[in-house]
């Protein structure tokens, strides 16, 4: 076996288009993966326009709130593009040069400080779209969307945290300053024991009317104290308790180099294993073979090693690339070359059957694609995100393929805190045995026809 | 050497089957030591499934194939070689897959038998059909067989390249190796073969010289047997109905 591998080594030598794409292919999968999960997603070019006049501040309970740093906020989010009017940053949007424009207007404080009282108006702010295709627009209101939530929140919690303030000062007592000068709230509280204190110097007939007041400053302490958390909350009504019924999911990053490492495992070891397959039946070289130098069985399990070995090297070459990148927990290598040499064995044998099915190069090679591809994506579609029925389709269809649990061990094995690795390793074991089986059988057509 | 008493190799009523059709119906006949036999016969008359049960490739549905001297060394029609390898790394491969003890010598032996050793290093692609005709019968050669079965060793030569292949397989025969081969070139039978066997819908019609073939036409339609080669074959078919 080891001189006809040595042979098939010999052939991808020789062919310099092919091993430059067993190279090329894993280097410019990491490179892509690699500035993919390296960098951050990008922050869209919005035109900033702040007409709000220096020093307006927003008003609660008759003081004004800090500075809030609105535009150092907001250009966190998005990378402003400053304009000076209205005008240019209309000119800005239309000739594509930023993907929006924010414009804050001088009125937007007043209208904001207007909402605690007797003749509320609604505060807006400005906002110039080119909404030139469907998903552009979709885009620019989902930025937009964010940006005003994160801004109404932030609000919503500067008031309530200012209310929660004075309702304190209300129910405890201190002091807040009025036109600079201190004024001295006694509050619920001390009222109350005032009261207290001075009920037993009142006559007899005053008491009741006194033990009114002393009920109601009671009542007003204790129940005023219920109200500030519940303001508290007004700054974020609903918190979100994350609950997870599967198990632990990889990292994104984990996860998209899995897919990667996973997807150049499947397409080096499938096309590889078929088209050298095909290539003995191509070049008339199997019946030669077959006729007494070495078994079907054995050149079965040649090809099948001949996969597994270079889809090895180059799922590892991909792997180091990614590593220019992200870091890898090197630690685990151990546990990568299990699942990469499962992995390829899965892959090679579905090659193998793949290959022997076919017969011809071209003819195996186009089938490779059409059915790796799609398989390949339908791995990759969540429960959930599909009908049930469908979706069982889909588990069905992915499970008789090696491609899932090859990515489910490469994902066990990049990730520490993901799900073990038995369960795929078993997976690919079955796949192996019956594609070894389905491709034994398919050979003894291959010579005939 | 022939008509020596010990065959090297012999097919007893050979019977293959595909589906329905039966392609070779109880073929007989032995080969002997230095012996060329040309097996011959229309298409479809079963000459590529003798040639292959008698190399171990294709199992028949009866009969036996009897080698009491050793092996058979295998030439299919089309060159079964690694067109991407060298001359050199091909033989070595088959040599390695053959076993033999110094698989570099080997491939030195052969290059000097097909006189291809200046071309040693060329990829087996850019060599002419001759010259890779050439090492798929060296191949053939490697496991030093008693018998080389070549299949249409000669389809898509020029005659200059058919002239070197026949004059270095009869060196071989010169040998003593037994070489049995189909073509569909009567003439080439005749001039190149000791013995014919003519095959036709799967059976076998004669097994003899070509003289012999002449003189079992003459008897039948003499016009024919005066004529070339061919014109006597296809009158002895025709005979025979087919």
């Amino acid at each position: 076996m080891r001189w006809l591998l040595l042979k098939d080594l010999q052939i991808l030598r020789r062919s310099p288009l092919q091993a430059a794409l067993l190279i090329a292919y894993p280097v410019l999968i990491a490179l892509l993966i690699g500035f993919a999960i390296s960098r951050d997603p990008g922050k869209p070019q919005v035109a900033f326009l702040n007409e709000i006049p220096p020093g307006a501040r927003i008003a609660a309970g008759g003081a004004k709130l800090p500075a809030v740093g609105v535009d150092e906020r907001i250009c966190k989010r998005v990378e402003c593009v400053h304009v000076a009017s209205r005008a240019e940053a209309g000119e800005k949007v239309r000739s594509g040069e930023v993907l929006a424009a924010l414009i804050l207007p001088a009125d937007l404080i007043d209208r904001l400080n207007s909402l605690s009282t007797l003749s509320p108006e609604t505060p807006e702010v400005k906002v110039i779209v080119n909404e030139e295709d469907p998903l552009k627009a979709r885009i620019v209101d989902d930025r937009i969307a964010a940006l005003l939530g994160q801004a109404n929140l932030f609000i919503a919690r500067q008031i309530a945290a200012e209310a929660g303030r004075y309702l304190r000062l209300i129910v405890k007592g201190g002091s807040f300053e009025v036109l600079g000068e201190p004024v001295e709230i006694l509050g619920l509280r001390t009222s109350a024991s005032i009261l207290q204190a001075l009920r037993p110097a009142l006559p007899p007939e005053l008491r009741s009317s006194l033990d009114r007041v002393i009920r109601f400053t009671t009542l007003s302490r204790d129940n005023l104290d219920v109200a500030t958390p519940l303001i508290d909350r007004l700054a974020q009504p609903v918190a979100i308790d994350k609950q997870s019924v599967s198990a632990p999911t990889p990292p994104l990053g984990v996860f998209a180099i899995a897919v990667a490492a996973t997807l150049t495992l499947t397409f080096v070891t499938l096309l590889l294993v078929a088209g050298s397959l095909a290539l003995e039946r191509e070049e008339n070289t199997f019946p030669r073979l077959t006729g007494g130098l070495v078994s079907r069985s054995t050149l079965l399990a040649e090809k099948v090693g001949l996969g597994i070995a270079v889809g090895l090297v180059v799922t590892l070459l991909m792997l180091a690339g990614v590593q220019l990148f992200v870091g890898l927990d090197w630690s685990r290598f151990g546990l990568w070359l299990v699942a990469i040499l499962a992995g390829g064995a899965g892959l090679a044998a579905a090659g193998a059957a793949l290959g022997a099915a076919a017969r011809d190069v071209r003819a195996v090679s186009l089938l490779a694609f059409m059915i790796s591809l799609p398989v390949a994506l339908l791995s990759l579609v969540p429960s959930g995100a599909v009908g049930a029925t469908l979706y069982d389709g889909i588990r069905v269809l992915t499970a008789l393929f090696p491609f899932k649990p090859a990515l489910e061990a490469i994902s066990a094995a990049l990730d520490p805190a993901g799900p073990g690795i038995g369960g795929p390793l078993l997976h690919l074991a079955i796949l192996v045995a019956a594609y070894a089986a389905i491709g034994r059988l398919a050979l003894r057509r291959f010579a005939s026809v | 050497m022939v008509g020596t008493a010990v065959a090297a190799l012999e097919a007893r009523k050979l019977v293959k089957r595909y589906g329905q059709r039966e392609a070779l119906k109880g073929v007989d006949f032995a080969a002997h030591p230095g012996e060329l036999l040309a097996v011959i016969g229309p298409n479809g008359a079963g000459k590529t499934t003798l040639l292959s049960i008698l190399a171990g490739t294709l199992p028949p549905d009866g009969g036996e194939v009897h080698l009491p001297n050793g092996d058979v060394g295998w030439v299919p029609q089309q060159a079964a070689l690694y067109r991407r390898l060298t001359v050199e790394e091909n033989l070595l491969l088959f040599a390695r897959l053959e076993k033999r003890e110094e698989p570099r010598a080997a491939v030195e032996e052969m290059l000097d038998l097909t006189g291809l050793r200046e071309r040693r290093g060329d990829v087996v692609a850019r060599l002419s059909g001759g010259n890779q005709q050439r090492i798929n019968i060296a191949i053939g050669l490697l496991a030093r067989p008693v018998a080389l079965l070549l299949d249409e060793p000669s389809v898509g030569l020029d005659p200059r390249q058919r002239a070197r292949l026949w004059e270095f397989v009869s060196a071989l025969a010169g040998g003593g190796t037994t070489v049995i081969f189909s073509t569909h070139d009567i003439q080439e039978a005749e001039r190149y073969g000791q013995r014919l066997l003519v095959l036709a819908d799967g059976e076998s019609l004669f097994d003899g010289s070509p003289g012999e073939l002449r003189t079992a036409v003459r008897g039948e339609t003499p016009e024919a047997a005066s004529s070339d080669f061919e014109t006597a074959f296809v009158a002895f078919l025709q005979h025979r109905g087919h």
